[in-house]
């Protein structure tokens, strides 16, 4: 019985709380295969009209930044302030600006 | 060196991030006994919510009516959500399902002591709803803001629904109480079972209560055993009045220097026996528990061994 004995894999789940919404991830289950995982998604987190559309990926599947949520990867944004409106000084008195 | 040059100050930084009360996530750095600590506390709730099924899932096939078993379902349905949310939040802490699960059927994680009482009467499920479920809101709420991110979001998940809970079981009650005799009695009878270890929910005195300090000092806590429990006897008091039921502590008693009311103390010794396995059900609920994983297993791989099987084809 190899093979089948392991746990379940891991799969995390993004749910569209309704239309317009981006898909937002909601937590993570277990399921032996893709199909599973949508219908235990479906149980598990929106029980109570929660979503219109729900996404699974097999968590192994998903590459991430770094192993740190302070990441160097996010330096280079820090010191461009003129990349925000709020740099630019602008008469009070122009309007729609 | 280096090493320890850096560690003190990834330390430094996650003891900065825990007093802005901001929130710590899965892959930043965390003291080990940080992450023990949430581990066996996640997990002892998750596994709280699944033994918690059983209590009240004994009386599913003898609900009075379909509305009042349709009810029952969906809510003991949500506890299997409840301790999945947790579960899964407790995997990020890099636990296995497989060994939480294990934890639990060895008897080496604990659960909830309230789940080894046993549900004698339909009135036990309204009881339930009303005083252990709300005991329960009191805990999980500010655990809203507990410091580690995933608990916190599966706290506020499972807190939305504790209030369905919460007042099925009152409204159930007040059914009862609008009854006869006999079911007035019934609900008397089933509040005076489950008012102490109700109480008892909270854990024993913030003085006997060795992990609290911490807990608090690294945000996991945000109160302590006794504020809740003071907390909780207050919010039920005029609930009770309103139900027209008594609360069994002679010693209960409005005091109005403190704004609080006054309340005897749950039997301790009868906590630490229920805590150590000798409550009325421990052996029962892991029994059942253990039976229905070992029951489960051909389920469990049939469908590997059809997923296995798609993936080949």
């Amino acid at each position: 019985m190899t093979g089948v004995k392991g746990e379940w894999p891991l799969y995390e789940v993004f749910v569209r709380g309704k239309r317009g919404l981006n898909h937002v991830h909601v937590g993570s289950l277990h399921a032996a295969d893709d199909e599973m995982a949508v219908r235990h998604a479906r149980d598990v987190y929106t029980r109570r009209n929660e979503g219109v559309s729900i996404w699974v990926v097999r968590a192994d599947a998903i590459t991430a930044s770094s192993p740190d949520e302070k990441d160097p990867l996010f330096a280079p944004s820090g010191d461009k302030v003129y990349r925000h409106p709020t740099f630019y000084d602008i008469p009070e008195d122009v309007p729609h600006l | 060196m280096t090493t320890t040059v850096d560690e003190a100050q990834l330390l430094e930084d996650f003891e900065h991030t825990v007093a802005q009360h901001d929130r710590i996530e899965p892959r930043d750095w965390m003291p080990e006994r940080y992450r023990k600590t949430l581990v066996r506390q996640i997990a002892q709730h998750a596994h709280s919510e699944i033994i918690g099924m059983q209590p009240e899932g004994n009386w599913i096939t003898r609900a009075p009516s379909l509305r009042r078993k349709a009810i029952l379902l969906a809510k003991v349905q949500d506890e299997a959500g409840h301790g999945l949310y947790l579960y899964s939040a407790t995997e990020t802490l890099g636990v296995s399902r497989d060994e939480l699960t294990q934890m639990l059927l060895e008897g080496r994680q604990k659960y909830s002591s309230i789940f080894n009482y046993p549900t004698l009467s339909y009135a036990d499920v309204g009881t339930i709803g009303w005083l252990v479920d709300g005991a329960a809101i009191c805990n999980q709420v500010p655990l809203c803001r507990t410091s580690y991110g995933p608990y916190g979001r599966a706290m506020i998940r499972i807190c939305k629904e504790e209030s369905f809970h919460q007042r099925q079981g009152y409204e159930l009650l007040m059914t009862m109480m609008r009854g006869t005799d006999e079911q007035r009695a019934m609900v008397q009878e089933s509040v005076d079972r489950f008012w102490w270890p109700s109480l008892m929910m909270f854990g024993p005195p913030d003085d006997q209560s060795p992990n609290t300090a911490q807990s608090m000092a690294w945000g996991i806590k945000r109160d302590t055993n006794d504020d809740l429990r003071q907390k909780f006897v207050d919010m039920s008091v005029p609930q009770a009045e309103a139900l027209g039921v008594t609360l069994p502590d002679p010693e209960l008693a409005w005091n109005a220097d403190r704004g609080h009311y006054d309340f005897g103390s749950p039997d301790w010794e009868e906590f630490a026996q229920v805590v150590g396995g000798n409550g009325p059900c421990n052996a029962q609920r892991i029994a059942h528990r253990r039976r229905a994983h070992d029951e489960g297993a051909w389920v469990r791989e049939a469908a590997m061994a059809f997923a296995a099987k798609q993936v080949d084809a």
